[in-house]
């Protein structure tokens, strides 16, 4: 975890928002669902049905093919810096887990779709979220680490 | 159709995740390190994605059905209370231990990172664990208020 620093990239960010945009609206005006990561990947583990599963399921493949697709477009794979040793990122994910489960949603569902319909619930959420990532950014940083 | 449509969903909304950097620890949290190494670049992410899903949203949800389904599934929930909220908070703790969130992490499998990898199964034992303690906490209620 030395040297954690990343570039400032205004229109990659941009030009990925505008995608995460698009498939969203996509998934509203084709299959007429919210694209929430969290909601999507539940019904893949616990199937409301033979006619919800399917679509689900290529979703995620869909998702998890993108990074060859990027592969064959950038010439290399996405970066990831690892910001947690296996004990965080262990714990990490499973409060994300917990976390996604009782609220019932997370960055894509509230943050995105339900944000983007005005809804009050997932201002709320998207609000409570980002002020505990942001003090827990904080402790884990300045508190905790070096 | 639905499928192939579905599939090509996933991809487009892996993409930007990866072009965005969404699926890259680092940046989130840098994002959100303001006293810090600051990289402001994830509100370039959320305000692209807010635009484009606010506009079409608007233009998709005034059609009657959807191209290839039966009607739009919209929560229908609208209290904001304790377990939004508190689970939202928990959620938050974890994005900002790890870095990942769900739809961040889900396309960054596929370059088999290994702590991509950790995260994910660990979302998923959360996931479960939550589903476990939601189901008994709603049976003792129904039994409570069963005569």
């Amino acid at each position: 975890m030395s040297d954690m620093t990343t570039a400032f990239t205004p229109y990659a960010a941009l030009l990925g928002g505008v995608l995460i945009g698009l498939a969203s609206v996509a998934l509203m005006l084709f299959h007429g669902r919210i694209m929430g990561a969290t909601g999507i990947l539940a019904g893949v583990l616990f199937p409301a049905g033979a006619r919800d599963w399917g679509w689900r399921v290529m979703i995620l493949l869909g998702m998890i093919s993108a990074p060859a697709f990027y592969f064959l477009l950038a010439g290399q794979m996405p970066p990831i810096q690892s910001v947690a040793n296996v004990p965080w990122q262990v714990l990490g994910g499973f409060l994300v887990g917990i976390g996604v489960t009782v609220g019932s949603g997370c960055t894509s569902g509230h943050g995105v779709c339900g944000m983007a319909r005005l809804s009050r619930r997932s201002i709320a959420a998207t609000l409570t979220f980002m002020a505990t990532t942001a003090l827990t950014v904080y402790v884990m940083r300045h508190v905790l680490g070096g | 159709m639905r499928l192939i449509a579905a599939y090509v969903i996933g991809l487009v909304f892996g993409l930007g995740i990866a072009i965005s950097g969404m699926g890259n620890p680092a940046k989130v949290v840098n994002f959100f390190d303001v006293a810090g190494v600051w990289d402001p670049s994830l509100a370039f992410v959320m305000a692209g994605a807010l635009a484009i899903t606010f506009i079409g949203y608007r233009l998709v949800l005034g059609r009657p059905r959807p191209l290839l389904g039966d009607r739009f599934y919209l929560p229908t929930s609208r209290v904001i209370d304790a377990r939004l909220l508190g689970g939202a908070a928990i959620f938050g703790i974890g994005w900002g231990i790890s870095g990942f969130c769900p739809g961040g992490a889900l396309p960054v499998i596929g370059t088999l990172n290994a702590d991509v990898l950790i995260f994910v199964a660990s979302l998923l034992a959360g996931i479960l664990v939550a589903r476990l303690i939601l189901k008994r906490r709603e049976q003792t209620m129904a039994a409570r208020i069963a005569p």
